[in-house]
């Protein structure tokens, strides 16, 4: 990367004919194609069984092998930069359980900086901070089962912040949150500026952080656009089995800044 | 949710022995164990010193008596094959209060009473000044191979994890009805076992997945950085080196 038009010009992530079938012969995608610029916030929508997992996957390089290439930041994801491509694509799995591994808080936040290679006080820095952007803080040393469920969530996207990653990958981050855990999530993700893409069945979160909305449905990308205007559209939303909740209508929603 | 914020058998205290690097503590326990075990079961005066040598150690770090007694209660059912030893075993016979016991099984049995009990206490002080999470940080820094490190670390954080599964498992089943009762009912709990099983491996395969991600290749990075003085080493090899004064001198006496 060289000048600063460089920099904003490149895409966090660029994924163009990506296509792959797992070894039993199932093909989960077909061809995928978008790009995300820097510092968007991007729903990837989708029924059960889209392939959003898949494709989930492939970003860091986790599942590959197919057809179609992946591109962080301009670098290709392939075996030869996985560890850089590993620390600029930050996975937020869906059970923070799974994700949090390490027997305190403070050494699962510093797993991510220290598997680079960072030590001593700059490590303990990146940990305060990556925790003081999520308000966790003072739990430093808190065993993670000793957590609630929300705070764990919170925990989990420290983790990879930590490691100042490129793009954050959400998976159901709103998922088994209660409504107040949820609003603080919220206000979190908003309140970071790096690159979001948030795969989620909860449209009115999807509305609420996303401007813009890619709906993933059979292997392929159906629709990419605004996400205001995918959820007001009736025909699309049906064709793809998503459904608003009850009472939700799209259109009455006034969006903050 | 779990028990307490640390482990049971650790006891919270800011004494000289809770503030050693926790691989000396590892380093002199051990090496007091291997003196204990080689000293000569004759020399009976030996293992009176090292039971005092124990006592010192449980004063300066604050450890009671009671405490350090409750958690020997662990050994008893090693204890009751020693019981055993002075009746089965053959040789030479004396008798003790009209029973007829056999010399060299005493001594055995003498023998795995007082080394056992010592090495259980030695045990048991270390566990009761170091926390679980330090004991593996002393492990890692001693050279132990990083597998079973990194195996004795997920197994803290996963026990809970998956005894709530088991406990969310038991009340399902309740739910329905089910109520273990006798042998019939073993076929059910059998299957419990085995889809907690294939849970708990299918747990595993996603805490890789998200290990993967973050950059886990292979070893576990290094995040604290354990380090002990020169005084600390020798404050904490006092111990291990005062018993090897006396089983040598077991030996020679």
């Amino acid at each position: 990367m060289g000048s600063v038009s460089d920099l904003v010009n490149t895409a966090s992530l660029e994924v163009s004919g990506l296509a792959f079938a797992y070894p039993d012969g199932h093909q989960a995608l077909f061809g995928v194609d978008f790009s995300i610029a820097r510092g968007e916030r991007v729903a990837l929508l989708g029924p059960n069984g889209a392939g959003k997992t898949t494709l989930v996957l492939h970003l860091n390089g986790i599942l590959s092998g197919g057809v179609g290439t992946v591109k962080v930041a301009g670098l290709p994801v392939g075996k030869e930069h996985m560890a850089e491509v590993r620390r600029r694509v930050g996975i937020v799995f869906q059970d923070p359980d799974d994700q949090l591994f390490m027997p305190t808080v403070r050494e699962d936040v510093a797993f991510g900086p220290a598997a680079a290679g960072l030590r001593g006080p700059e490590l303990e820095e990146r940990v305060d901070r990556a925790l003081g952007r999520v308000g966790m803080a003072e739990f430093k040393d808190r065993p993670p089962h000793h957590l609630s469920f929300g705070q764990r969530r919170r925990v989990a996207v420290a983790t990879v912040l930590a490691m100042e990653p490129e793009i954050l990958v959400l998976d159901e981050p709103s998922s088994n949150l209660d409504p107040a855990s949820r609003r603080e999530l919220a206000d979190i993700l908003r309140s970071l500026d790096v690159t979001v893409l948030m795969v989620t069945h909860d449209l009115p979160y999807a509305l609420e952080l996303c401007p813009r909305a890619l709906i993933l449905s059979e292997g392929t990308i159906a629709a990419d656009g605004r996400t205001a205007e995918l959820l007001a559209d009736d025909e699309l939303m049906r064709a793809h089995r998503l459904e608003l909740p009850f009472g939700f209508d799209p259109r009455s929603v006034t969006m903050g800044a | 949710m779990g028990a307490g914020h640390a482990h049971r058998l650790y006891r919270h205290g800011h004494s000289a022995v809770h503030a050693l690097p926790p691989h000396t503590k590892l380093a002199a326990a051990f090496g007091f164990v291997v003196v204990v075990v080689s000293t000569p079961r004759e020399a009976m005066w030996a293992f009176g010193v090292y039971a005092v040598l124990l006592g010192v150690v449980a004063y300066a770090a604050r450890v009671p008596a009671g405490f350090l007694l409750k958690r020997l209660l662990i050994e008893v059912p090693f204890v009751a094959f020693a019981v055993l030893m002075p009746f089965v075993a053959e040789g030479e016979r004396v008798e003790v209060l009209g029973l007829s016991l056999s010399v060299s099984g005493l001594w055995g049995a003498w023998n795995v009473l007082a080394k056992g009990t010592l090495g259980v206490a030695a045990s048991v002080l270390l566990a009761s000044t170091t926390e679980l999470r330090s004991v593996l940080l002393g492990l890692q820094r001693l050279r132990l191979p990083p597998l079973l490190v990194q195996i004795a670390s997920f197994m803290i954080r996963y026990g809970d994890v998956i005894t709530d599964e088991m406990r969310r498992m038991r009340i399902a089943r309740e739910s329905r009805g089910f109520e273990a009762s006798g042998v019939r009912h073993w076929g059910v709990l059998a299957k419990s076992a085995g889809a907690l099983f294939i849970r708990s491996y299918e747990r595993g395969e996603r805490v890789h997945l998200a290990m993967v991600s973050r950059g886990y290749a292979g070893s576990m990075p290094v995040i604290d950085e354990v380090t002990a003085s020169r005084a600390q080493w020798s404050y904490a090899l006092a111990l291990p080196v005062a018993a090897l004064v006396v089983c040598v001198l077991g030996w020679a006496l």
